[in-house]
């Protein structure tokens, strides 16, 4: 219930002091880790396909 | 060359589903939202939760219609495609569950009483226990399918399962957690989708985010699917 305490004031806060371009860049790595994977397992697959 | 082109003429979904899902993030957290009691900033949470769900309904619609396409031509690598998609639907739908889990802790709870009497409440939630009910009957489709050794007797059972565990979706997920009354919103219509609900602002991250996430599950289930073909073939020859 601390979110629901404080209100947006939290997310002026983020807004203003630049805090939230860190969470994005942190969530952008974790996204970008996982489409690099992904990538990675359809090149793989892609060539057993061709070796089959 | 025209062997690059054609790779990106058949793959430009997937870059489609990169480009949008970083669009998400970067345009979901930083574009504002309505300031709405007890929801607050956790209304972003639209643009992660309602896609999962989106994205299981739409992976479980195109599971089916592979059963159906079994049932009209018997063709077995329909059946590999059905139950791949539906797979992933399961996890896209767990996925949805437990973010709505941590959302519900946050914004149902009754702040007058503490967690653990508030939850009594919120385990009567309708949608909850239709959602539960949904994932309940494709859990047994896997188990069902998984649990038959011969190949064409598996792959004919399950897609008629497939298409009874599809037509169970109806009651469970859109019909009765709309006719009983909820905390969950959307209980008039379809969540996320009337004008009420959510603000043009947040339209313009909403579809994209949805085309995302939708694009995503089914790039995971096409690697699934691809993969279980190269064994069958393995097994075959």
């Amino acid at each position: 219930m601390l979110l629901h305490a404080q209100g947006s004031s939290i997310g002026n806060t983020m807004r203003s002091n630049g805090r939230i371009y860190v969470v994005i860049a942190v969530i952008l790595i974790i996204l970008a880790g996982l489409i690099l994977y992904l990538i990675r397992l359809d090149k793989k697959i892609s060539k057993f396909e061709k070796e089959i | 060359m025209t062997n690059e082109k054609s790779y990106i003429a058949r793959n430009w979904w997937k870059i489609l589903s990169i480009v949008l899902l970083v669009y998400t993030v970067i345009a979901g957290l930083l574009l504002p939202i309505p300031d709405l009691p007890a929801l607050e900033e956790t209304s972003r949470n639209l643009y992660f939760h309602v896609c999962m769900w989106f994205a299981m309904m739409i992976l479980f619609t195109i599971s089916v219609v592979y059963s159906i396409c079994y049932l009209i031509s018997f063709k077995h690598k329909y059946d590999i495609y059905a139950r791949q998609f539906a797979v992933v639907g399961i996890v896209m739908g767990i996925l949805g569950y437990a973010t709505g889990a941590v959302w519900m802790s946050y914004t149902w709870a009754d702040p007058n009483n503490p967690t653990f009497q508030s939850f009594g409440a919120l385990a009567r939630e309708p949608k909850l226990i239709g959602a539960a009910i949904a994932l309940l009957i494709y859990f047994a489709y896997l188990v069902l399918r998984d649990s038959i050794n011969d190949m064409d007797k598996r792959a004919r059972i399950s897609a008629v399962y497939n298409i009874f565990a599809y037509a169970m979706l109806f009651p469970s997920i859109w019909i009765v957690p709309r006719i009983l009354p909820s905390l969950h919103p959307g209980q008039e219509g379809n969540p996320a989708m009337n004008f009420k609900d959510i603000t043009p602002m947040m339209r313009v991250v909403f579809y994209p985010a949805f085309i995302g996430w939708t694009l995503l599950s089914v790039w995971i289930a096409t690697l699934k699917v691809r993969l279980s073909l190269l064994k069958e073939k393995k097994l075959m020859s």
